[in-house]
């Protein structure tokens, strides 16, 4: 039996540039867009690739810290701003850490699959830089328990997930683990400087393994990890259209730019408890495996992979969580180049958070929207050639140190 | 008397200068660790200035520029004020060490409030006669434990103690500005020096993370003695090229020789503005008086004070017009001191002085860059086997310098070649020290 009770598509996918360092046009002093800026363009942008949006029925406004970092709670109120017809319809915010985007998705396929909207509009955004990076670490940490925070490290996530990669250190041989890092960071920004609204696109560093490898310094950061090893600190919106078949007709948009949704999975582990092996992404490892299941598919049917890569050392876990290397296996498969955009699963093609850049809420529906674009050959220069017999992108989206957690897979149209 | 305890009452006096503010904020945060550390003692820094206005913004810069260093060094902090539970976030442990650092402060305006003070630094402004004066007269309110660290960029230290009558309680303890920032700081002993001041002198060098370099107590000292010195041959070499080019336009080519071809962070002279026209016109008048030395002198740098075009800093640290004219801290034009105005600059001066070889690479470049020697010593190669104008002056003023340094050592002012590169270095940010072998 099919997971989904009656066919979902997801179409019109937008990403706007990801502002923040790195990027040539970003200019620390000067003023800078807001949330409202990202909100309209990525929204607008979705929209402007279907025929009729105001067939769109609902919203869903996805973000992590806006009441931090923007002073400003209340997400839905922003979804009116969008387009003149959707005043007094519907819309929901979604807040789950770097999940927020995910849960965006799960909610519009929910409500499609509730017979309640025919056409969900997903907007993700974050607007980050407002604050330098050593307050914005606390605003972060709030995707860990607030009772950790005092014992945690200043930049409280790095810190995590240093300690990740202190453990995978010990167990599976430093020098391998460490070298898997740094070529998950080289991959990053190769695919990155493919991608014209990636922040890492003017990255001209000559050297990128070396750079990858640079020594921690424990004085001013981590123990384990190097400022290389991060996403960054940044400003974007993503928006993506999801609708019944009914709901496509609607819009206006033919198949042939949709894709399928085939299955998701959804995860929440208690974030009150300490990880129980930090070697490991246990959630995302279930939430992973529940959309396989839910779908009847395996590794072996997916074409392109969308992981979750706050830190490179999540990005080599998710290779083991998603199956496709065993446990402790993953900087081998990243070392091989195996994870390469012309390699045997091209993961993060468009740069993953490390290269096209991480704000926070948006995340998760802009990795939707770069599986959205390979799947309906919309990927301009970081398109790959799909094979007829993976026709299936995956995505893991995941928000703090493995707690709330949505994979979902599409299908390419034939 | 330890460092330690040396640092329970700490006094600067001119601390709403340039120089002042910067050691104020060091020498704050070092109380703040020590407060933690000590909770039973009190300490106290005195910040004593002249100037009632100056101490006025004081405290905004002192606060700004803690906020600044605690950001950077929050990893630290979180682990100095671990048993403080009701600190969580960045934020608040950030406050909490402002806080502290600004409650060791007392500000004023009478050099009385020093009298407790074990350790004085004194950074006012660079006159002889006020820096003995006012030595003096803090001589006569504290103890005779007293130490004092005076930032005197060129006055002899021997001449300072026997004139203010300090017994050998005197070093020169020579910052860059700003102090915060830069690592340097020459450290001039005089031969009359107590012996616990010189070990309390390294030891503070190291509390304070500085690279400290000695230098021999003959004015002007390292830094100063070859700035000037640098300084004067590109003035002689505009009496030179001046009557081919005009004044405007040889002030044009030596300063973009010393910056562009010699790779420099700056040109000569817009490092002479960022100085100071008149400050290094009292620099070169403090060294002709103790060192004797008449050449010490040029008449371009008369006629610009008497002009009164000076250079120097705003308030709010842009530049101001000197020899050359600056927008948004760029320069513009040139002054010509004989028409009196500023001129546009001419671009066909580039013709003339020639390109850059090819494999140049500029001085931010190759700041970062781990092969810098090689990549220099290839350059220096190709401009000698350049035929320009440009490649001609810059190689003459490259030997010019390395001769400046070499007799620095050879006069005694500094120990080794070693030494000046490192002055040089550090504290004027070039990448390679003026003694190479680039030459
Ligand atoms: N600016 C530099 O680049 C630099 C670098 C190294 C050393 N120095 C040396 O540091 C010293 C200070 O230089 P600066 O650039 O900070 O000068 P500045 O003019 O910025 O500051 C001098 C301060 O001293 C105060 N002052 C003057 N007379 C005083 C008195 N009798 N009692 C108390 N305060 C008095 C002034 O009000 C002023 O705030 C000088 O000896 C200078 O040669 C300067």
């Amino acid at each position: 039996m099919s997971f989904l009770r009656k066919p979902i598509y997801a179409t019109a996918g937008y990403n706007t540039v990801s502002l923040g360092q790195g990027r040539k046009e970003f200019k620390p002093k000067e003023p800078r867009p807001g949330i409202e800026h990202y909100i309209k363009e990525a929204g607008r942008g979705a929209l402007a690739q279907v025929k009729n949006p105001e067939a769109i029925d609902e919203g869903v406004m996805t973000n992590f810290m806006m009441a931090r970092y923007n002073r400003q709670g209340n997400r839905p109120g922003f979804f009116p701003m969008i387009h003149p017809s959707f005043r007094y319809k519907p819309a929901t915010g979604t807040e789950g850490a770097c999940d927020s985007g995910g849960l965006g998705l799960a909610v519009a396929c929910k409500t499609i699959l509730a017979d309640v909207a025919d056409a969900v509009l997903v907007v993700g955004f974050e607007v980050q830089t407002t604050v330098k990076a050593v307050y914005g670490a606390d605003y972060l940490a709030g995707a860990g328990w607030y009772k950790d925070r005092k014992k945690g490290h200043a930049h409280f996530f790095p810190g995590q997930f240093s300690d990740r990669a202190g453990a995978c250190f010990e167990k599976f041989g430093k020098e391998k683990v460490r070298e898997g890092m740094a070529h998950w960071y080289v991959q990053a920004i190769e695919n990155a400087r493919r991608n014209p609204k990636a922040q890492e696109y003017h990255n001209s560093i000559s050297d990128l393994f070396a750079t990858g490898m640079t020594p921690p310094n424990p004085k001013v950061f981590c123990e384990h990890i190097n400022v290389y090893d991060c996403s960054k600190v940044s400003d974007a919106g993503c928006a993506l259209i999801f609708a019944s078949e009914e709901g496509l007709k609607k819009l206006g948009v033919e198949k042939k730019d949709a894709v399928e949704v085939v299955s998701w999975g959804q995860c929440e582990d208690d974030i009150t408890n300490p990880q129980p092996d930090l070697t490991k992404l246990v959630a995302s490892q279930k939430a992973a495996s529940l959309a396989y299941e839910r779908a009847g598919l395996s590794p072996k049917d997916i074409g392109v992979l969308e992981v979750h890569d706050c830190f490179s050392i999540a990005g080599l876990l998710m290779m083991e969580a998603t199956g496709f290397a065993g446990y402790g296996e993953g900087a081998d498969f990243v070392s091989a180049g195996k994870t390469k955009i012309d390699g045997e699963i091209p993961t993060n093609t468009t740069g993953g958070l490390i290269g096209y850049g991480h704000p926070v809420g948006a995340s998760g529906v802009r990795q939707a929207v770069d599986l959205v674009h390979q799947l309906t050959g919309k990927a301009s220069d970081c398109q790959i050639a799909m094979d007829s017999a993976s026709p299936y992108g995956l995505m893991v989206s995941m928000g703090g140190s493995d707690i709330t957690i949505v994979s979902m897979i599409f299908k390419k149209i034939e | 008397m330890n460092l330690d305890e040396r640092f329970e009452n700490v006094s600067v006096i001119g601390a709403a200068g340039k120089m002042g503010s910067g050691i104020a904020v060091l020498i704050a945060q070092e109380m703040a660790k020590l407060k933690k550390k000590n909770k039973d003692k009190i300490y106290r820094l005195n910040l004593i200035d002249i100037s009632e206005q100056a101490l006025d913004g004081l405290s905004g810069y002192m606060k700004a520029q803690i906020i600044r260093v605690a950001e950077k060094s929050i990893v630290f902090l979180r682990e100095m004020y671990e048993e403080r539970k009701d600190l969580v976030e960045n934020i608040e442990i950030i406050n909490a060490f402002v806080d502290d650092t600004f409650s060791v402060i007392r500000c004023g305006t009478e050099l009385g409030m020093a009298k407790n003070s074990k350790l004085i630094f004194e950074a006012i402004a660079e006159n002889e006669d006020i820096k003995i004066k006012v030595l003096k007269s803090l001589d006569e309110v504290c103890g005779k434990e007293t130490f004092f660290l005076t930032n005197t960029s060129s006055i002899p230290i021997g001449f300072l103690d026997q004139e203010a009558g300090l017994d050998g309680r005197i070093i020169g303890y020579h910052f860059y500005n700003p102090p915060i920032v830069q690592k340097l700081v020459e450290v001039i002993t005089p031969t009359t020096i107590q012996k616990e001041l010189s070990d309390i002198a390294l030891e503070l060098g190291k509390r304070l993370r500085k690279k400290l370099v000695p230098a021999n107590d003959v004015a002007g000292f390292i830094g100063n003695g070859h700035f000037t010195r640098d300084g004067l041959y590109a003035l002689n070499e505009i009496e030179r090229l001046k009557d081919n080019y005009s004044l405007a336009g040889a002030i044009y080519i030596m300063n973009r020789i010393s910056q562009d071809f010699l790779v420099r962070p700056m040109g000569i002279f817009q490092l002479i503005d960022y100085v100071g026209i008149d400050v290094f016109d009292s620099i070169l008048k403090v060294m002709r008086k103790h060192l004797g030395d008449e050449t010490l002198r040029h008449s371009l740098v008369n006629s610009m004070i008497e002009q009164k075009v000076l250079g120097g800093q705003r308030p709010d640290g842009s530049q101001k017009d000197g020899f050359l004219k600056y927008e948004k801290n760029r320069p513009v034009g040139i002054y010509d001191a004989e028409k009196k105005e500023y001129v546009p600059i001419n671009k066909d001066l580039d013709t003339k002085i020639g390109a850059l070889p090819d494999n140049f690479k500029p001085w931010k470049a190759l700041l970062t860059e781990p092969t810098k020697e090689e990549k220099l010593s290839d350059y220096f190669a190709s401009l000698k086997g350049t035929k320009t104008l440009g490649a001609e002056l810059a190689l003459s003023y490259l030997a010019e310098t390395k001769k400046i340094g070499e007799d620095l050592v050879k006069e005694g002012v500094a120990n080794s070649y070693e030494d000046v590169n490192s002055v040089l270095t550090n504290g004027f940010y070039w990448v390679y020290g003026p003694i190479n072998e680039y030459v």
